[in-house]
């Protein structure tokens, strides 16, 4: 019993028990709309687990909301919002489709070229970000949602200009095929590739039927290297210190101004990298116009928050989030319930796990209540001595 | 001791724990209506819990409160409210940018028939009260433009507004001037004239003498009894509440000052309001002396410290050490020997949700002693730390990977001055050294600014505690509006006359 208290004052336990409160919401949401709450969880694992080919989007799909949270992650622990994310992710898939378009070397060097320019544009757009604040003292917050639009905008303008126009359609020309990065792409539909796949329809689901790509192992990779670079660099220490006390920080003599502008830099890279890296390994591997945000930089906010904001606990939170809009969409095809739910359901896991005392606090009360039994215990014996 | 209806609150047997940590074991507490009663303990010995359980915020694990000779449970605030008792907390707990009116009657408002707020007449209920008790506070005035003093007097009006019979003030001089302190002691005086009982909290002995008339001292939650004040004095009280002799003189041997270490020339500053705060300042401290800024606070103090460290943008004027460093950066002030104990202690020197060990290296960090390249050790800064501690005794020893925010206020004071000694200052300026802190750690930073001037540092203090000024400077410098007024060698002036250089009266 005390072995469950003690779990409970662990920060990973106010996520579990919002995720536990956001699930049951959910069900009784499916509940009152009345549709059959077992038929609809049992289709949700099946949505998710049920074949290999659902696995694997389920992964392809975290990809990119991974890198944004991580980002968010990263510039949240040093004490900034970038809530322009989303922006930062699409002038990554702009540049990095300029120049995969523009540009077309040997796989070896084009890829790098590709995915390391888009991450370039978010990182310079982030550093805008930052710079404003840091010179100009004008919130992120603000600036960010203002370049979110002017990016939404500009992919617009890339989309329909005659440059990159694709005759005939609502996209830009692909990039090309030297900077894909999904996994033996040529090998998979070559005669020998089929053959073996033939005999191996596990193999074939995945590589087939999936744009499986390398993103998500860049993206593992990158999580785990800025969780590095947070706790073990003097960079990190700099940065924490600064978002933690920036009076502090510079009054020992850290650059605070030069802090927040780095800080943004590597956020908008890491959110231009998600950017390229949705290019070079999906299809249609070019912009398309977009009418609304794609969510992309806004999911990463939630993803960033379910991980409390640990850049390694956004591989999991990535995951189940991507797991849940998946899964979702088979629910919502196979038992009719609508994908809103979904969105409901995160929307309350979000909101419960910005709580991050509802654990500790159920700790407290059963603490509590144990104390009263047992003071009531210690009473009745003296009653009884007496 | 039985209950009483002659007292006003009695407290008995009072345990109170945190998870497996006991804040108070068996503590009594018996206050007589119409008096002052002090209740003096050092940081952490739990006298803000006692008075939390009082008003209601926390629950007694065990004991019995009486009110007036009868027993209550207070289960909250508004309870302890509703039976007279009125709390001002150590940190205040206004709303910046209401008025004072608006902030007194938050809570409590005054309504006219249609449940609609009634600012007429509340203004009016509030400037009854400030009249009644002659405080001198604007009802209009909004929180975020008075001074500390008056929105603890804009505390004190909530409280009485409410009805309080009982006032709880938590360490309420902490925060303030000389000055100040005069007016508070004055309108505790007012209010108890008035049939009201004031219950002080403090770790200041000179207060205690001068305003109680009982002390009860509490030792690491423990009761260690209760003093008639007028049959007691500060060695008495300072000993019963660390627990052992303290030597409230400060010990030093004459100075032999050196070479100039800190000169400065017509220094001007002004403040983020443009304001000009340090008005033309020369300075000189030299390397084996104590310097002790006397002065009320805001008479250019803050600028001249963060001018000299380049926190600050000097308008005119140079700031010396080795070379002229003035406009530089902190970062360069550091590098050319300069060390700097900052006022406070939690926005200027420390990381609070940080561990003890990322603090104790924060103007360190990126020596190669505590890591390779980009990466930063862990294991040497815990090393490095586990040195601090020891040598600075602070408390409780292993707390390297503790976050700092755990520790009391005076072990936190003792890591700032361990980090920025240990790194041997050619100027070390101390600014509020001991604010908030207890006679213990007092006594420990003393010794240690005088031990550094020994080492052959050059120390800048400045302090708004007079006596400490006087008590440690090898020489006293008066500054008023922004200027230095009057130097004076230790011993050779009064505190009258320095009192009256502070006001701005002295000779020129
Ligand atoms: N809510 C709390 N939870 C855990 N420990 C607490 C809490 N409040 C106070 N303490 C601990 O109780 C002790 C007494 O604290 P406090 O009453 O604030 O001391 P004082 O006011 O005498 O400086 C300290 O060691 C403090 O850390
Ligand atoms: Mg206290």
């Amino acid at each position: 019993m005390s072995g469950l208290v003690k779990f409970l004052r662990r920060p990973i336990a106010s996520t579990l028990v919002a995720v536990l409160v956001g699930l049951l919401i959910a069900i009784l949401l499916v509940l009152v709309t009345g549709y059959d709450p077992l038929q609809t969880v049992a289709t949700l694992v099946h949505g998710v687990f049920g074949s290999p080919k659902y696995i694997t989007n389920v992964i392809i799909k975290a990809t990119p909301i991974l890198l944004t949270g991580v980002a968010v992650s990263f510039a949240f622990r040093t004490g900034l919002f970038n809530i322009g994310a989303e922006g930062q992710y699409i002038l990554g898939t702009i540049v990095a489709t300029i120049v995969g378009v523009s540009v077309n070397l040997p796989a070896v060097l084009q890829i790098p070229l590709v995915v390391l320019s888009g991450a370039l544009g978010g990182a310079l757009l982030g550093a805008l970000i930052g710079f404003l604040k840091a010179r100009l003292g004008i919130h992120e917050v603000i600036t960010s949602i203002m370049t979110n639009w002017i990016m939404l905008y500009l992919c617009n303008f890339v989309v329909s200009s005659e440059a990159f126009h694709n005759p005939n359609s609502n996209t830009a020309y692909p990039i090309n095929p030297s900077g894909y990065t999904m996994i033996l792409p040529q090998w998979k539909v070559s005669d020998e590739g089929i053959e073996y796949l033939l005999q191996h329809p596990w193999l074939r689901d995945v590589l087939l039927k999936t744009d499986l790509n390398v993103g998500f192992l860049v993206a593992v990779f990158v999580a785990i290297v800025v969780g590095i670079l947070l706790k073990r660099t003097k960079l990190g220490y700099q940065l924490r210190a600064v978002g933690l006390n920036k009076d502090a920080a510079r009054f020992s003599g850290i650059a605070v101004e030069r802090s927040v502008v780095l800080c943004m830099l590597i956020s908008g890279g890491i959110c231009g990298l998600a950017g390229a890296l949705n290019i070079t390994g999906i299809n249609p591997h070019t912009l398309s116009t977009l009418v609304a945000q794609e969510g992309y930089g806004f999911n990463g906010l939630s993803v960033a928050f379910i991980a409390g904001c640990s850049t390694v606990g956004c591989i999991p939170s990535s995951l189940f989030f991507s797991a849940l809009m998946y899964g979702g969409m088979t629910v919502q095809q196979v038992v009719g319930v609508p994908s809103e739910i979904i969105n409901i359901m995160i929307g309350i896991i979000v909101f419960f796990t910005a709580i991050p005392s509802m654990a500790p606090w159920i700790a407290d009360a059963i603490e509590r209540r144990r104390s009263r039994e047992n003071k009531n215990l210690a009473q009745e014996t003296k009653g009884e001595e007496a | 001791m039985e209950p009483d209806s002659s007292y006003a609150v009695q407290m008995h047997g009072i345990t109170k724990r945190f998870g497996n940590y006991t804040a108070l074991s068996q503590v009594d507490l018996n206050v007589r209506k119409q008096s002052v009663h002090a209740i003096l303990g050092e940081n952490g010995a739990g006298k803000t819990t006692l008075m939390n359980i009082l008003y209601g915020l926390y629950q007694a694990d065990e004991g019995t409160i009486y009110l007036n000779g009868t027993p209550h449970s207070i289960t909250g605030p508004n309870e302890a409210i509703s039976n007279g008792i009125g709390m001002v907390h150590q940190h205040f707990m206004l709303v910046e940018n209401f008025t004072v009116t608006e902030n007194i009657m938050l809570g409590d408002e005054v309504c006219g028939p249609a449940g609609t707020l009634d600012m007429r007449m509340a203004r009016k209920q509030v400037l009854d009260l400030v009249e009644q008790y002659g405080f001198e506070v604007d009802p209009d005035a909004r929180i975020e433009d008075i001074s500390v003093g008056m929105q603890q007097r804009v505390e004190i009006l909530k409280a009485l507004f409410r009805g309080a019979q009982t006032l709880i003030l938590d360490e309420p001089t902490a925060v303030l001037t000389p000055q100040e302190i005069d007016k508070l002691l004055q309108i505790m005086d007012d209010l108890v004239a008035s049939g009201k009982t004031i219950i002080i909290i403090t770790h200041k002995l000179k207060e205690i003498l001068r305003s109680a008339d009982e002390c009860t001292i509490i030792r690491r939650g423990e009761y260690m009894g209760t003093v008639d004040v007028s049959q007691s004095s500060e060695e008495d009280l300072a000993a019963k509440m660390v627990g052992r002799n303290v030597n409230l003189k400060v010990e030093k041997t004459p100075a032999t000052p050196g070479e100039v270490v800190l000169d400065v020339n017509g220094l001007v500053v002004r403040d983020d309001r443009g304001i000009e705060q340090v008005c033309g300042l020369d300075l000189k401290v030299r390397a084996g002396e104590i310097v002790g800024i006397a002065g009320i606070d805001g008479n250019g103090q803050e600028e001249l410290v963060n001018a000299i460290v380049s926190m600050t943008k000097a308008e005119a004027g140079t700031v010396v050490v080795g070379e002229e460093i003035q406009n530089t950066s902190p970062r360069n002030a550091i590098a050319h020997g300069v060390s700097t104990i900052p006022s406070d202690r939690h926005r200027w020197g420390l990381v609070l949700p940080m561990m003890v060990s990322e603090n104790s290296v924060l103007e360190q960090h990126d020596k190669s002693s505590f890591g390779k390249g980009i990466m930063l050790d862990y294991n040497k800064m815990h090393e490095y730390t586990s040195m601090l501690i020891k040598e600075f005794d602070i408390r409780p020893s292993g707390c390297e990977d503790e976050r700092i925010a755990g520790l009391s206020g005076g072990n936190q004071q003792k890591v700032i001055i361990a980090r920025e000694v240990t790194q041997a200052p050619k100027l070390l300026i101390a600014f509020q050294p001991t604010r908030g802190l207890d006679v213990g750690a007092i006594e420990f930073v003393h010794k240690t600014l005088i031990s550094e001037r020994d080492r052959g540092a050059a120390i800048l203090l400045v302090s708004y505690e007079l006596d400490e000024v006087m008590d440690v400077s090898d020489t006293i410098a008066v500054i008023y509006h922004g200027k230095i007024v009057g130097t004076f060698e230790q011993g050779t002036v009064g505190e009258e006359e320095l009192g009256l250089y502070m006001a701005g009266g002295g000779a020129k």
